[in-house]
């Protein structure tokens, strides 16, 4: 902030008959535009007719603003920013959960099978992941595109949005069943990141695809074939699960330049 | 009245607001813009060219939704072809995409609220930049409306009103004038004019005569390459009486289309 001019000055730069070179002027009217004890100083030194004209004018503007149309209410907007998410990713986490749900009472009929519930928790979460970043379904893809909000943070969001349902879902279908907690929750949340960190090089759909036939045809498959829990599904194996999601995580972060535009895959 | 602020009347460092070297843009395995050269300024142009000249795919890639495959491109002084941060140059554009998706539940307030929201601007900022913007382009009366019940002509006002709601330095329109009424036309055309005064603004038309109304510089693509760069007076004095057309503009724009054919053809 500027020293305050002195009195004599701002009664100079009030009165228009005063002759005030124009540095000072201006010097003056920077130092107004932050101070407003100066300011108030220059109101009390103004003549009756700019007062009066002052009040009219906050008259007029008053009278404006009551005769005008009321300000539009703030609607709650968080909720209706996410509308478009919430209803497309709607019917694939109604379909996970329910593909959960279905996981759980087969193990129950059936015991001697290996937990479905852990071999389905990592590609749980993927249909939806693919949904939530896809220029097929986004109608305004390519609005959000060019728009600086697009990009890694805009993808991590949606994918929580995701994960909000599909972990508490695992969680439950695993402590109905047998399954470890940790065995149920680690993959998922690995898988989530390898489908983000692939997705980068070759869009979030096809990785989705990719990974998800991947493991159905390497694991699921031979699982439940030879009815027997894979290796790295069993107990022990969870460090393992929690170190490739950190690197992935950190692989996705360090490429985050990658989510900058929307590629044809996606 | 506000505080006009040091970072706003900053002399540019940067000759051209759009600046192309020889660019190439694919559209899926097609190259549709190959090798093209521009350089525009502020003022209000108008991009001119048949079908399949690659008008749409230089307007994405001029948007930074597509990343171009060769050549420079340099938007507001920063590059924009490489794996750059483009965060700093999206806060200074605005588009309206020819397909032009939305959410058929938004309201045109939340719409472009939304859109404000991707576009970074202050929170305080938002609510009356959203007001403005919706004045600017005819819509304060159906602000509160759903998307999903706006005519054609609204929603495609609806998508001015995003694409300007930030103030853009660079305004990149493609097909804005397509189902506006001709009443329509003529405040669409007073708008860019409005706009043109210190803004880069790029419209893609079929409209010949929209170009020489409105515009104060007409750039002409066919195959991808620029043909031909001018003012709209110099466009007319292109065309001879022999030349398709019904008004002299449009005989200037078909002689200049048949004669690069012809030299193209050789």
């Amino acid at each position: 902030m500027t020293t305050h001019p002195s009195p004599a000055v701002i009664a100079r730069y009030t009165d228009r008959h005063a002759v005030l070179d124009e540095v000072t002027a201006w010097s003056v009217e920077v130092h107004l535009e932050e101070c407003t004890d100066c300011r108030a100083l220059v109101a009390q030194s103004t003549e009756d007719d700019s007062r009066d004209l002052l009040a009219s004018i906050a008259a007029g503007v008053d009278r404006g603003i009551a005769a005008g149309p009321a300000p539009e209410k703030r609607p709650g907007w968080a909720a209706a920013r996410h509308r478009w998410m919430v209803w497309r990713l709607a019917p694939w986490l109604i379909m996970t959960v329910a593909v959960l749900a279905c996981a759980v009472g087969l193990e129950a009929l059936q015991p001697s099978l290996p937990s479905l519930v852990a071999l389905l928790a990592p590609v749980a979460p993927l249909p939806a992941v693919a949904i939530a970043w896809s220029r097929r379904q986004d109608p305004a893809w390519e609005l959000i595109a060019g728009t600086p909000a697009a990009g890694l943070a805009m993808l991590l969001r949606r994918t929580a949005g995701v994960l909000v349902v599909v972990i508490p879902a695992l969680a439950v279908a695993s402590t109905r069943t047998q399954g470890s907690l940790a065995l149920t929750l680690l993959p998922c949340l690995a898988f989530t990141a390898a489908t983000i960190a692939v997705g980068g090089f070759i869009g979030v759909r096809r990785a989705a695809v990719t990974l998800g036939t991947a493991w159905a045809v390497a694991v699921i498959l031979p699982a439940v074939v030879t009815a027997e829990l894979p290796v790295m599904l069993r107990p022990g194996s969870s460090g393992g699960w929690a170190i490739v999601a950190l690197a992935l995580g950190g692989l996705v972060v360090a490429r985050s330049e990658n989510f900058r535009r929307l590629t044809s895959h996606d | 009245m506000r505080t006009v602020s040091a970072a706003e009347t900053a002399p540019t460092t940067h000759p051209w607001a759009v600046h192309a070297e020889g660019l190439r843009v694919r559209a899926g395995r097609h190259v549709a813009v190959d090798g093209l050269d521009l350089a525009l300024g502020t003022g209000v142009h108008g991009l001119l060219g048949p079908n399949g000249a690659g008008k749409t795919t230089l307007m994405r890639a001029l948007a930074t939704v597509l990343k171009p495959a060769g050549g420079k491109l340099t938007l507001l002084g920063e590059a924009v072809d490489g794996r750059g941060d483009l965060r700093r140059v999206r806060r200074g554009l605005g588009y309206l995409p020819q397909q032009f998706g939305f959410y058929p539940r938004f309201t045109v307030r939340e719409f472009v609220e939304y859109m404000a929201w991707l576009k970074e601007m202050p929170k305080t900022a938002i609510p009356g930049a959203t007001q403005r913007a919706i004045d600017r382009v005819g819509l304060t009366a159906k602000a509160g409306a759903r998307m999903k019940t706006l005519s054609g002509g609204m929603l495609r006002r609806a998508g001015i009103a995003q694409a300007i709601v930030n103030d853009p330095a660079v305004l990149l329109l493609d097909e804005p004038t397509v189902g506006l009424d001709p009443e329509q036309r003529l405040d669409f055309r007073e708008l860019l004019r409005d706009i043109g005064v210190d803004t880069c603004v790029l419209v893609s038309t079929h409209l010949v005569e929209d170009v020489v109304a409105a515009c104060s510089d007409v750039v002409l693509v066919s195959e991808g390459r620029l043909v031909y760069q001018g003012t709209p007076d110099d466009l007319v004095t292109q065309g001879g009486d022999g030349d398709p057309g019904d008004s002299p503009a449009e005989r200037g724009y078909s002689a200049l289309l048949r004669r690069h054919r012809a030299e193209a053809g050789r």
